[in-house]
């Protein structure tokens, strides 16, 4: 039944047409900044090298496909949620304010395989996301501008990354993508459990990751201590992997916080939904 | 020999913080039974219902179904039951034929595309079936979602006033699938409705509920037969005939020169009937008044 219902729940995600508007919306964000950088790539990348250049000399060109890629993450990995948001925070409640949650809670299926098929077909569609921007943002960057070594600026200085070691590095940084985008797209399933409309919970889950990624970036001691603790802390732990050390560690914690969200998320959604009584 | 229970409810009650929808409601479904679940707005017929379909967890109580307890065999149970809450709501995006597949697939049931045609055939939908729900009228999700509830064909039907919002023509198609639901496939059918003609037309069995409780329950034939009826008579000269009845310490209100109603007995219209044609007035018109609709009103009111 939970494989069936996952197939439905799929079924309803590739019919609707607000689910294509995050694959239209990164082609359309990845398009615009391939074109940026075919236009201007190298006056944009003098800007963050013109500091290094009395000291280093830079040979050949700097602007290649992983580069970009590497630039398309980094500015698109804070606007993605919003894409996933988008679909995951009406899988619940949007069959609330249609009324279809009386037909389907009503069928020979229990409450928490309803929950979790729609946690699945959630995932599948956070992946497919993930995999469409690893496609634009690393397959057509290379074809457009070609392969070469990856310069990263980071916060321990410039780190250059040879050619053939810079492969393994994408994957395992868009796995990780992919948890903390699959975190963002559990909490909004969470909230739609919550909700009888499909606005509340896109929007409350926007809200929830710029208050804390304000939190985040404040420099208040107050909030040291839960900084670690807050998912959009490790929303960036894919970039550990173009450090010149991995900090292994630190990424285990980034993976370990990340799924203990999706976990307990989880669990308060099956929670709710189990408990809830359904009069919409 | 004791008839097989279908539905048990017992004692349940269901409070919403602190509004006391459903307060210590029983009744009792047989098999076979068309019956008629019957309250003005707000009495918590929809909330009853609901807790039947387990989307609501009654606060206490118990209801049992095909002799199982809903709380124990929800799956089992809820796979041999078809229903229209309300309104029959679809996925708008998807066309009739994909959203019975959708509730097929969850249904307990192996259910082909020829058995979603067949279905779509018998509530005159198959060549709508490959269009959008969202361009459908009123009437025609309605029928796609009876189409819904039959198809896999489960021993009890549940439909919460499946006729609101439909024009007469509409009403009428409804009318006669659930009874053709009844006479041929001999289903056992729960009708809230608030078309009360409907549930003396169709239902053998009802129950009124009244502010969250059950009021009276029984066979329909039974409750409308052990009252009396307010008779119209339509008659040549109304208050001779209004005369010669009170003579005779029947109560008359006459209300115009052609017509007087009395409050009667079934048995006792022929007797009146004898009486004023004796008396040389003509008798035009005998029109029980007294239906569903006044033994409701009294019910509640009491």
């Amino acid at each position: 039944m939970l494989l069936k219902n996952t197939y439905n729940e799929l079924l309803k995600i590739v019919s609707k047409p607000r689910s294509y508007l995050g694959f239209g919306a990164l082609t359309l964000l990845i398009g615009i900044i391939l074109f940026a950088m075919k236009a201007d790539g190298k006056n944009i990348v003098s800007m963050v090298t013109a500091s290094f250049e009395q000291t280093l000399v830079f040979n050949g060109d700097i602007v290649n496909g992983n580069l970009v890629a590497f630039i398309i993450l980094q500015m698109l990995i804070v606007h993605i949620p919003l894409l996933i948001a988008l679909v995951t925070g009406d899988l619940i409640s949007g069959e609330a304010a249609m009324g279809t949650i009386r037909m389907l809670a009503s069928k020979p299926i229990t409450r928490s395989q309803i929950v979790l098929s729609k946690f699945f077909a959630g995932a599948i569609y956070t992946f497919l996301i993930t995999i469409w921007m690893g496609f634009l943002a690393l397959i057509v960057s290379q074809f457009i501008f070609g392969t070469g070594d990856l310069i990263v600026l980071n916060s321990d200085g410039l780190v250059i990354i040879p050619e053939d070691d810079v492969m393994w590095r994408f994957l395992l940084g868009f796995c990780v993508a992919f948890l903390s985008l699959l975190t963002v797209a559990t909490l909004s399933i969470c909230l739609s459990a919550f909700a009888e409309n499909s606005i509340g919970p896109i929007v409350s889950t926007m809200s929830i990751i710029i208050v804390f990624t304000i939190i985040g970036t404040l420099e208040v001691s107050a909030f040291d201590a839960i900084k670690p603790y807050l998912f959009t802390t490790h929303m960036v732990a894919w970039r550990s992997y173009f450090s010149d050390q991995i900090p292994y560690a630190q990424i285990y914690f980034s993976i370990f916080v990340l799924v203990a969200h999706i976990a307990v998320l989880l669990s308060i959604t099956l929670f709710k939904f189990n408990k809830k009584d359904i009069t919409s | 020999m004791e008839t097989e229970k279908v539905i048990e409810v017992e004692h349940i009650s269901k409070s919403f913080g602190q509004f006391e929808a459903v307060k210590d409601v029983s009744f009792t479904v047989s098999k076979g039974d068309v019956f008629g679940f019957l309250g003005p707005n707000g009495a918590g017929k929809s909330t009853t219902i609901r807790c039947l379909l387990s989307l609501i967890k009654p606060d206490s109580g118990k209801i049992s179904m095909f002799g199982q307890s809903l709380a124990q065999q929800r799956k089992g149970i809820l796979a041999n039951i078809g229903s229209i809450i309300e309104k029959p709501d679809f996925y708008k995006y998807l066309t009739a034929h994909k959203n019975l597949e959708i509730f097929a697939r969850i249904s307990g049931k192996h259910i082909s595309n020829k058995e979603i045609d067949k279905m779509l055939d018998f509530v005159g939908l198959l060549d709508r079936s490959n269009h959008k729900v969202k361009g459908f009228s009123h009437g025609m999700k309605q029928r796609l979602g009876i189409a819904q509830t039959l198809l896999h064909n489960p021993e009890l039907i549940i439909l919460d006033e499946p006729t609101t919002g439909l024009d007469p023509q509409g009403i009428i198609e409804i009318r006669n699938l659930i009874l053709r639901l009844k006479n041929e496939q001999h289903k056992t059918i729960l009708l809230s409705s608030h078309q009360l003609s409907e549930i003396e037309l169709i239902a053998n069995r009802m129950v009124i509920i009244n502010q969250g409780r059950s009021i009276v329950e029984g066979s329909v034939k039974e409750l409308l037969n052990s009252e009396e009826m307010v008779v119209r008579f339509q008659v040549e000269d109304a208050p001779k005939a209004s005369e010669i009845l009170r003579e005779r310490s029947v109560m008359v209100d006459l209300l115009d020169q052609m017509s007087f109603e009395v409050l009667l007995n079934k048995n006792q219209i022929p007797q009146i009937n004898e009486i004023l044609v004796s008396q040389q007035i003509g008798v035009h018109v005998i029109e029980p008044k007294r239906k569903l609709e006044d033994y409701f009103i009294k019910t509640i009111q009491a």
